[in-house]
């Protein structure tokens, strides 16, 4: 049971003046119940990529399997493999479209040909997992902030209940609050539910807290694919394709700098603040 | 998915006729599409054939872009091409059944082919040439007359300019969404016809609200950059003719007595 990209490349304009790599032999495999962080600079290729993984766009050359069967092989079911692969597009608000939440919701399970029965079944939970208040499921989704309109548009493909879900930025524009609440739902659904997840981010310090894995794209080519420890070792040359590491590995480089034996591999605040306070402790108990 | 759309897309190449003056574009095009209505001959057709090959070598635009515009009126061509070739009265070729060629019919066809494919061939010239932009600047400089009798030339062609501009917007916007559905479930290709049409609707409504929203922004920032109309308002690229476009008009002006003597004398 997994997702495999073996040797994909994607052109852009294919025949005309204008073309253009997009993804250029780029392979990987994602296990069951993995948490992969996808970075890259803008216009490295990370949302083309993640469109061929549901077969939304299709491969100039190259192949890609879910559990095992070629997705692009004739006669294959791609509607059943959308609703196992979820995907919510960067800025999902705005693909909502009906008169209120709720059917909005059931947008994505009717498409599937359930009973009407199972469907609300499927977005009241939904709706639920993603914490939107109850009083609001009957209200028009264009009346609602930014925050729950993304939770919503969220909703609508959970409601399908993929087995492996793919974000594209889902906290792009959000206020922190908002977003660290969509990030702990997500980090819920991977934990609880064993859900796949793959996650598009710029934030570095949001990868290095979930992901268990890192992608990272640069030019159309991947570039790195490894832990998140070990991908920011490389903070050199993620700068150098204009990212990052996580502002703490900075901070504990300075100190480290300044004579404070610190661990090498430290990416989160909580990492971080363990180590420190270990160290103190040490020097308490010298003292 | 859709990415289909010829009319107004421009091809960056750097060649005279890129450089020229839209207005001597839109006028020699105007030249092009008059001496083709003139044209009664095969030596007119001919000097029209070697002109528009002319232009389309110095255009350093690909052949197989100028023929893609053709594509939208192939239709309309073959219906005017067999009227034309059998409905015309003259000394018959061959009869089948009730339907008679005619001589008369095969020239007069074979001529109005031409018309048809120079028409969109030309005018393509002009557009693969010329960006949007510099195509409602050249229109507005030259119709300005008409603001001495009260016609809005600047409103107008800003928003023709704006609705150039928002045409590549609106493609990859329902692109966008198209997809976004798609990952729903939506499927907007099978179906009878009223199911396709109830499946646009989730197209659509985002696309509607994205466009009004867009549109306000839009109004938004050119109130914050102190818009307010053509009046007083100067260029950072003014229009100005250069010693190429002279040969053009020169060149335009030759052609043009070309085939009106052609007509005269044939």
């Amino acid at each position: 049971m997994s997702i495999r990209a073996e040797h994909i490349n994607y052109l852009y304009g294919e025949g005309t003046a204008f073309e253009q790599y997009a993804l250029k032999d780029v392979s990987f495999e994602i296990e069951d119940g993995q948490f992969i962080g996808l970075i890259g600079h803008t216009g490295s290729g990370k949302s083309t990529l993640i469109q061929h993984l549901n077969g939304l766009l299709r491969a100039s050359s190259g192949k890609i399997y879910y559990n095992g069967e070629d997705i692009d092989q004739e006669g294959y079911d791609k509607k059943a493999l959308r609703s196992h692969v979820g995907l919510v597009f960067q800025y999902p608000e705005h693909q909502l479209f009906e008169v209120d939440v709720f059917s909005d919701v059931c947008f994505g399970p009717k498409n599937q040909g359930l009973s009407n029965e199972v469907t609300e079944q499927r977005a009241r939970e939904a709706l639920i997992q993603v914490g939107l208040d109850e009083r609001l499921w009957t209200q028009s989704p264009f009346e609602l902030s930014g925050g729950q309109k993304r939770r919503v548009a969220i909703a609508g493909v959970l409601a399908m209940q993929p087995e492996v879900l793919i974000l594209d930025e889902p906290t792009a524009g959000l206020d922190p609050r908002g977003r660290d609440e969509i990030l702990d739902e997500i980090s819920a659904l991977h934990e609880e539910k064993g859900m796949t997840i793959i996650l598009v981010s710029h934030s570095m310090e949001d990868i290095a807290r979930y992901a268990d894995r890192i992608l990272v794209m640069s030019h159309g080519e991947k570039l790195f694919d490894a832990p998140p420890k070990e991908v920011f070792r490389h903070y050199q040359e993620l700068e150098r394709i204009g990212l990052a590491a996580p502002q703490i590995t900075y901070v504990v480089r300075s100190l480290k700098e300044k004579g404070i034996a610190l661990e090498d591999d430290i990416t989160t605040v909580e990492e971080a603040k363990t180590a420190i306070l270990r160290l103190l402790r040490k020097a308490d108990g010298r003292a | 998915m859709i990415r289909e759309i010829t009319l107004g897309q421009y091809y960056p190449v750097d060649s005279v006729l890129h450089r020229m003056d839209p207005r001597t574009k839109l006028f020699g095009t105007m030249v092009f599409i008059v001496s083709l209505f003139l044209a009664n001959s095969l030596a007119a057709y001919g000097v029209a054939t070697v002109f528009l090959v002319l232009v389309i070598r110095l255009s350093k635009v690909p052949f197989s872009f100028m023929i893609r515009g053709l594509r939208a009126i192939l239709f309309l061509l073959l219906i005017s091409v067999s009227f034309n070739l059998f409905l015309t009265p003259g000394t018959e070729v061959f009869r089948i059944g009730f339907l008679r060629m005619t001589w008369e019919g095969l020239r007069l066809a074979g001529f109005m082919a031409l018309r048809l494919i120079y028409l969109v061939i030309g005018s393509s010239v002009m557009t693969l040439t010329t960006t949007p932009n510099e195509l409602t600047d050249g229109l507005e400089k030259s119709m300005g007359f008409l603001n001495r009798v009260g016609v809005p030339v600047h409103e107008v062609s800003m928003m023709m300019s704006i609705a150039l501009r928002f045409i590549p917007i609106l493609v990859e916007e329902t692109d966008k969404i198209m997809k976004a559905q798609m990952a729903r479930g939506a499927d907007f290709e099978s179906g009878n016809l009223i199911q396709k049409a109830k499946s646009m609707v989730p197209l659509l409504v985002p696309l509607f609200i994205s466009a009004f929203r867009r549109a306000t922004d839009l109004a938004m920032a050119m109130e914050a950059r102190c818009y307010h109309g053509g009046e007083g308002r100067t260029k950072m690229k003014p229009l100005c003719y250069h010693r190429r476009d002279t040969m053009g008009y020169l060149v335009y002006a030759g052609y043009l007595l070309a085939i009106v003597l052609l007509r005269h004398f044939s």
